[in-house]
């Protein structure tokens, strides 16, 4: 067993508490890329901060040291779009120094609009056009089971995503096959670019969906570490198929004028805005 | 297999999806509900734990491919070549080329023969779709020895890979010892009044032209070009420069494929007169495809007369 796979601290409040605090600097972090590079997708970076703290920093089976390292869990994030949350929470753990969070959409910088595996340590697959990770994930579970590795994969896709047609292909294929060591978390903060999910294209019933489609589906809080956590656990430690993790979300949620508005999708902070977001997010300590 | 027989490219294929499956445990092949047609089918008999049957959602097994990729497997992801590159697009530009993963991908039943299912089967423009995607290679083997050869090549190159593969019977050209290797051409035919340059099964046409021209007394050179991307500049400019005078012959659209690729080269590196025989921008239809290729102008005879015209 390797060191990474290390026993976490007990959830407790303590620990909650260290969790939070992760997801606060995280937040003002990837605000503060937004703003540096004038563009970026904030307010679904800001809805999945706690999904991929908890992950990171409890869940996943990780070495920042070794981001190649063949038996690490992998993570896709499908909906790539909101990229500034997951390096934020990529240099709070370690894979790269905070400082170059400044490289985010600056050109010859390390930080791509949407991931790529190939410039930055820690990202497991390069995504930008929606919908395909789900599949990807699936080739990676069965390639770990194929080769004899104890690979467990994550993927976070975006409530929007979910209306692109390729998705349910994947869907259907890990179903019926029971792919296991694969969970779909979905971010459903409710809004798209254009307007509500509800009103754009609803997905609703999304768990009575895949589970037609032969899915475990649970739901939780995606804000609550305290729910979120323990659902991720459960989710990944099923062997016998594949699990989707539907976390409620908000989008741009920790900043009060950011929070659940549909211009939020892809606008940048101002200067004043951005000072505005982090004295909020500070005054929330 | 000796010379002058006639086998399928897309039987060459499966045979060396099997072969390749013995020496190397990291291969495995994808299908989507078509591996029959495609030969892959072989594959699933031999080893059918590295076999995965994915329905008929090519959008779905190419990005399962690439996630095997990542963990370094050799992925052999089949279909027919019109939903390569029609259907599945998006996600081979970006979930497998853009993050150079190490991903095969089989496009059977090029072009015109495709079992006379009509112009919703007939690629023909799947060479120029995968030709423009950014670390992509392309390659067209003619024959089944160098469909074989192809197969082990692209399975040893460690980026992704487009191999076209035909369906009908198409005559063996080369010896067991030919040398198969990415981005090189051959001249399989000397001569200095016109240069035939041909990939895929219009090679066999274009040298039984090059028999008919010598009668005609018109020396025709004849490049067989299986790779168009990374293409072969040196054989394409030195035709240029010693002859002048260059055809293209395509079982593809005239636009982005092979002829379209000379054609970069030419402009760019030694214009010379240049007449490319291909599908001329339609869409094509049912019916035997020896006919078609007399229709569309694209026989032996139709290599012939663009041959004779231009060396006149």
């Amino acid at each position: 067993m390797s060191a990474e796979a290390q026993t976490c601290p007990a959830l407790d409040a303590k620990e909650l508490d260290r969790l939070r605090g992760l997801c606060r600097q995280a937040r003002i972090d990837l605000l503060r890329s937004i703003a540096n590079a004038g563009a970026g997708h904030t307010g679904g970076a800001m809805s999945l901060v706690e999904i991929v703290t908890a992950l990171y920093f409890r869940v996943m089976r990780v070495d920042p040291a070794r981001p190649d390292w063949p038996e690490r869990d992998r993570f896709i994030l499908s909906k790539g779009h909101s990229s500034p949350g997951l390096y934020a929470a990529l240099a709070a753990r370690g894979y790269f120094p905070k400082e170059r969070l400044s490289e985010f959409d600056v050109a010859g910088g390390m930080l791509q609009g949407h991931p790529d595996m190939l410039k930055t340590p820690g990202i497991d697959m390069s995504t930008g056009s929606l919908g395909q990770g789900l599949s990807v994930g699936i080739g990676m579970a069965l390639a770990g089971r194929l080769k004899g590795l104890n690979v467990r994969v994550f993927v976070l896709a975006g409530d929007g995503e979910m209306q692109e047609g390729q998705v349910w292909e994947a869907a259907m294929y890990a179903g019926f096959h029971k792919v296991s060591r694969l969970v779909l978390i979905v971010d459903c903060n409710s809004i798209q670019l254009t307007g509500r999910t509800d009103e754009t294209l609803s997905l609703a019933p999304l768990a009575g969906k895949l589970e037609a489609f032969g899915w475990r589906c649970v739901e939780c809080d995606g804000h609550d570490l305290a729910d979120l956590v323990p659902a991720l656990e459960r989710a990944v430690a099923v062997e016998d198929g594949p699990v989707c993790v539907i976390a409620r979300t908000e989008k741009g949620h920790g900043v009060s004028f950011i929070a659940n508005r549909v211009e939020w999708h892809a606008k940048a902070p101002t200067p004043e805005q951005l000072a505005q977001a982090i004295a909020e997010l500070e005054g929330a300590k | 297999m000796k010379i002058g027989d006639m086998i399928a490219p897309r039987k060459a294929f499966g045979d060396a999806l099997v072969e390749l499956g013995r020496i190397n445990p990291g291969v495995v092949v994808l299908d989507a509900d078509v591996g029959t047609s495609t030969q892959s089918i072989l594959f699933r008999e031999a080893f059918p734990e590295r076999f995965f049957q994915c329905g008929i959602a090519e959008q779905n097994m190419f990005g399962m491919a690439a996630g095997m990729a990542t963990l370094g497997l050799t992925p052999f992801a089949s279909t027919f070549a019109c939903f390569v590159a029609r259907r599945a697009a998006d996600q081979i530009s970006i979930s497998i080329a853009y993050p150079k993963l190490g991903v095969k991908i089989n496009g059977s039943y090029g072009g015109i023969p495709t079992g006379k299912a009509g112009a919703t089967h007939q690629a023909f423009e799947d060479m120029a779709f995968m030709r423009a995607i950014p670390n992509m290679t392309v390659i067209a083997p003619s024959d089944a020895v160098e469909t074989r050869k192809a197969v082990f090549a692209a399975a040893a190159h460690p980026g992704p890979v487009y191999l076209r593969t035909a369906r009908c019977d198409v005559p063996v050209i080369f010896g067991p010892d030919y040398e198969f290797e990415i981005g090189r051409s051959r001249i399989l035919r000397e001569g200095d009044d016109v240069a035939i340059i041909a990939n895929d099964l219009m090679t066999p046409k274009a040298l039984d032209a090059g028999r008919i021209l010598e009668r005609e007394g018109v020396s025709a050179r004849v490049i067989h070009m299986p790779t168009i991307k990374p293409i072969d500049e040196a054989a394409i400019v030195g035709a240029a420069q010693t002859i002048g005078r260059i055809i293209t012959v395509e079982n593809h659209s005239v636009i982005g494929g092979l002829g379209g690729a000379v054609a970069e080269v030419l402009a760019e590196k030694s214009p010379a007169r240049l007449v490319r025989l291909g599908v001329r921008d339609h869409f094509g239809e049912s019916g035997d495809y020896e006919a078609l290729f007399t229709k569309y102008g694209m026989n032996v005879d139709s290599i012939v007369a663009a041959a004779m015209e231009i060396a006149r």
